[in-house]
């Protein structure tokens, strides 16, 4: 499949775009005893691909929709380059949104659907023709103005939406789960698209999503959120590397997280898992108190019993408890007392598998582990 | 290649019963649906007494200074109807789609109220209350010095069949609102628009069809309804034209079939302009949701107004019922405000001499009700169940009789089965049983929909599983589909009933002694007389306590096997 995209750069320079900033200052928002947004903070930089991730009922959508001014925040501010729209109304704000089931009126035709939004704002009739065939060109739907939204795919509607939203031009794009309606395959093109679009038109975007996968191939920064709290703002590759709480180290990717304690002998620290697991602390490290260990499943290799551990690493025993084979790796679940420790080991062919409930000795890597708050 | 097996097994699986079964419904469509219907409309084209095809009887028609009159008349009362009901639906579908309301139910009591009472039960009340010389009238003559004719010749008709089946209007409009996604209005705020251009642009095309949808229908039953006017003593308007044509001159008289295949062809073109209204609404993008607009708290001088205007329809629509109540109890009301004083002998009365009325209509309406749900239930089966060869057409002639008006149903029976004579030499058209199967036929359809949700809601797998364990189609459907349907049988049973109950207009020409007659014929021929006014309205008020009881009762049975469809999920 080619992108329908890509075949249509040269439209491209049709929609021009201003990148702005975003700068969300202390927002607090509540329905009735729920207190959906405590004390949100943001900045977004001009022309930044920016992702809202989080577990559905975290508060991202009422964040995104509040930017829109579909809610309104009991306290703080949101500015757009410095200016404040929080008192605006929607339909001042000039801040494009595409909603997550498209919203595309049935009682009007693609064309004219995608020409509303000029038509609100007064442009002149053969500019509006010309500007609706452009976007529509844009999206790779051109020849279909004339239909009905009820006579296209999923994705093509997705496209329309898309196109009536940035014909108008607006200063800022918001995609509330753009991707949520599509299948599968149809979503990784999709998104490949979006960002391709985006990075054309330099326009400042925030993309709402529960799907971690999404916002770390699409977005530049990515604001972690949950129970209405931003978790942690970063890069994909930060968030990933450098999780600031279980919630995120969990959230994206999978990780294993070890209760224990610290133990003090003399000089020498140490950390002692729950299940036997002890691991040498460097002198200056900063380790908060009630920590938990956590370590992604490919920092731990299987060993064979009796290798003497490299200096980077903490070795334990345990016994296979399950095994999945997921094609380039196969994830093996490692009983170590009370618990089952995640291990991702690549697959090459030919390689031989460790049976269930056989004994193995697990490397883990100290140098990517980390220490998490409770 | 799954697909194509299953599609062969169900083919096969049409056993001879169920081949049977459609046979039988088949011909019991035919004999009491199609044959009267086709038989009228032969009538009317062709010569009196002969069977040459001829247009000379629509050319009488035209010619005739009376029936282009009551054509208009027809058409003008409808139109208005249509007009004055929207005006009492909209601000409510506004009210409860825009605003957290907090007396949205009084807004849904509204909604059902005048429905449970039929309008020419409650055109007599109205005459006392807003006639020439009701209480109204006489209370502006003594204050200010006017009167306003309400209730004058086609007032009358408009303005009792405004109040009857404005909630038509009120239901549709209110779901069309209701199904419009928040996101619709949403997106295009979005854009820019706001206010009025929303309003216009976005909001009033979404809920179009579904307006267009009620005041067709009101339009067609108001078009069709042949008791409302003939209480009121309007007689040049089509249905009852019909009517006296067939009554008084006999059923050899070809106006009457004339007339008849006019109200048809309004009929299906209100159903048609329906149908054209709803088919854009192909709303099937991927939204998911709806759940209706956005709403906001009504600002306390908004308040107010809402209540006020609220508290006006409620009193309009209460009208009748209070009317009706209060005539049933008066000794003497005329030329009053109110009653001179108040009496139980109207009830002693229907309860006594007239108590045959009463169970004559109980005997009519359940047999009714009874073969509705049979066939009912036998359609939704078949089409739902079996690819048997011609099972939608089964299903398109029962809702068919949707389009064929009452008393048009009534005059092809007299003509149909006049001369189908029993044993005895008398008339089949003279037995109280064709009443039953009028009845019937007029409520069909509305059983239809009620088996067709109910066999819906089941899964196939339920029937796949009791055959996957031995048991054959028929013990199946015994053991396993109605069980399971009893929820949706019942209420279609209780709204047939309570429908046929007080239904009129084919009644009115099947009715052929006293002792056959029921509960609305009866009303019909007491309220003819002043002295029978008291004992009619007696007799009104158990009717519209009869329907009430249905109506509530078929509302929680469809409401519980809706729990419990949702509890099987």
């Amino acid at each position: 499949m080619t992108s329908p995209f890509a075949l249509s750069s040269t439209t491209a320079s049709e929609i021009s775009a201003r990148a702005v900033s975003v700068r969300i200052e202390n927002v607090n928002l509540s329905y009735g005893d729920h207190h959906v947004l405590k004390s949100v903070n943001l900045d977004i930089r001009p022309g930044e691909f920016f992702a809202f991730l989080g577990p559905s009922g975290c508060g991202k959508t009422t964040l995104l929709r509040l930017i829109a001014g579909f809610n309104r925040a009991d306290s703080g501010r949101v500015l757009v380059d410095d200016k404040d729209i929080s008192a605006l109304p929607p339909w001042k704000r000039d801040v494009g949104m595409v909603f997550q089931s498209y919203a595309l009126w049935p009682h009007m035709t693609v064309a004219r659907n995608v020409a509303f939004g000029l038509e609100e704002k007064h442009v002149g009739r053969a500019e509006i023709t010309r500007r609706v065939e452009a976007a529509l060109n844009l999206v790779g739907l051109g020849g279909l103005g004339a239909r009905r939204p009820s006579q296209l795919s999923g994705g093509q509607q997705q496209r329309v939406a898309l196109a009536r939203t940035i014909v108008v031009e607006p200063k800022l794009l918001l995609l509330d789960e753009p991707l949520s309606n599509l299948d599968a395959k149809l979503r990784v093109q999709v998104r490949r698209e979006l960002r391709e679009l985006q990075q054309r038109l330099g326009l400042t975007t925030i993309f709402v999503t529960h799907d971690q996968e999404e916002a770390n191939t699409v977005c530049d920064r990515i604001a972690v959120m949950n129970d209405g709290i931003i978790q942690q703002i970063g890069t994909p590759k930060e968030l990933y590397e450098k999780p600031a709480n279980l919630f995120v180290a969990n959230f994206l990717g999978t990780a294993n997280i070890l209760a224990g304690q610290l133990v003090q002998s003399g000089a020498d620290r140490a950390f002692e898992t729950e299940n036997g697991l002890r691991i040498q602390i460097a002198k200056d490290a900063d380790i908060p108190a009630n920590a938990r260990l956590v370590f992604r499943p490919q920092d731990v290799a299987l060993v064979a019993a009796g290798e003497p551990p490299g200096a980077d690493a903490a070795q334990i025993s345990g016994t296979v408890a399950y095994r999945e084979f997921l094609g380039a790796m196969i994830r093996y679940g490692v009983r170590i007392g009370a618990s089952d420790v995640i291990v991702d080991t690549p697959f090459h062919a030919g390689d031989r598998l460790h049976d269930v409930g056989t004994e193995v000795t697990l490397a883990i890597s100290i140098r990517s582990a980390r220490w998490l708050a409770d | 290649m799954a697909m194509t097996w299953r599609a062969s097994q169900s083919r096969l699986s049409a056993t001879p019963g169920q081949v049977m079964l459609a046979l039988g419904i088949a011909l019991f469509l035919a004999l009491f649906l199609i044959w009267p219907t086709a038989t009228v409309i032969w009538v009317a084209f062709t010569e009196k007494g002969s069977s040459t095809f001829t247009l000379v009887n629509f050319l009488d028609f035209v010619r005739t200074d009376l029936f282009v009159r009551s054509f208009w008349n027809s058409f003008y009362v409808s139109a208005m109807a249509v007009v004055c009901a929207s005006v009492l639906a909209l601000p409510l579908a506004y009210i409860t789609s825009r605003f957290t309301f907090r007396g949205a139910v009084l807004i849904q009591t509204l909604g059902f109220l005048p429905l449970i009472m039929p309008p020419f039960v409650g055109a007599v009340a109205m005459q006392l209350f807003f006639g020439r010389n009701g209480s109204i009238n006489l209370l502006l003559d003594d204050w200010l010095g006017f009167k306003i004719a309400f209730m004058d010749g086609l007032n009358g008709v408009i303005f009792v069949q405004a109040i009857h089946y404005f909630p038509f209007i009120l239901i549709n409009l209110s779901a069309g609102l209701r199904n419009i996604d928040s996101a619709m209005e949403e997106a295009a705020q979005n854009l820019g628009a706001s206010g009025f251009r929303l309003f216009r642009r976005i909001v009033f095309p979404l809920a179009m069809p579904g307006y267009v949808a009620g005041a067709s229908l009101v339009f067609v039953k108001v078009f069709d309804d042949l008791a409302t006017p003939l209480l009121l003593n309007v007689k040049d308007m089509l249905a009852p034209q019909a009517y006296l044509r067939v009554t008084s001159i006999g059923i050899t008289d070809p106006m009457g079939y004339v007339i008849s295949v006019v109200l048809i062809v309004a009929s299906v073109a209100a159903i048609a302009l329906s149908a054209l209204a709803t088919r854009g609404t192909d709303y099937a993008t991927v939204q998911r949701g709806g759940g209706g607009l956005a709403r906001r708290e009504l600002r306390p001088w908004e308040s107010v107004l809402a209540y006020a205007v609220v508290t006006l329809i409620l009193l309009l629509v209460l009208a009748p019922h209070a009317g009706l109540l209060l005539l049933s109890f008066a000794t003497i009301w005329s030329f009053s405000p109110l009653p001179d004083s108040y009496t139980v002998a109207h009830y002693a009365r229907i309860f006594g001499e007239s108590s045959l009325y009463i169970k004559n209509t109980l005997v009519y309406a359940s047999l009714a009700g009874l073969i509705d749900v049979v066939i009912g239930t036998a359609i939704a089966y078949l089409v739902l169940r079996t690819r048997l060869i011609g099972r939608t057409a089964l299903d398109w002639a029962a809702s068919a009789a949707l389009a064929i008006p009452g008393i048009v149903l009534g005059i092809g029976y007299l003509r149909a089965f006049y001369g189908v004579q029993l044993w005895d030499g008398t008339p089949l058209a003279t037995l109280w049983i064709v009443i039953v199967l009028a009845l019937a036929i007029r409520r069909l359809p509305y059983a239809l929909r009620s088996c067709y949700a109910a066999l819906q809601q089941i899964s196939v797998s339920l029937e796949e599983a009791a055959e996957n364990l031995g048991a054959t189609k028929a013990r199946t459907v015994r053991r396993i589909v109605v069980p399971l349907m009893t929820g949706g049988i019942l209420a279609g049973f209780v709204t047939s009933f309570a429908t046929a109950a007080v239904e009129l207009s084919a009644t009115l020409m099947l009715v052929q002694s006293n002792s056959d007659a029921p509960l609305s014929y009866g009303l019909y021929v007491f309220m003819q007389s002043a002295a029978g006014r008291g004992p009619g309205a007696a007799l009104g008020v158990i009717a519209v306590l009869l329907v009430a009881a249905c109506t509530i009762l078929s509302h929680i049975i469809i409401e519980r096997g809706r729990a419990a469809a949702e509890s099987r999920h």
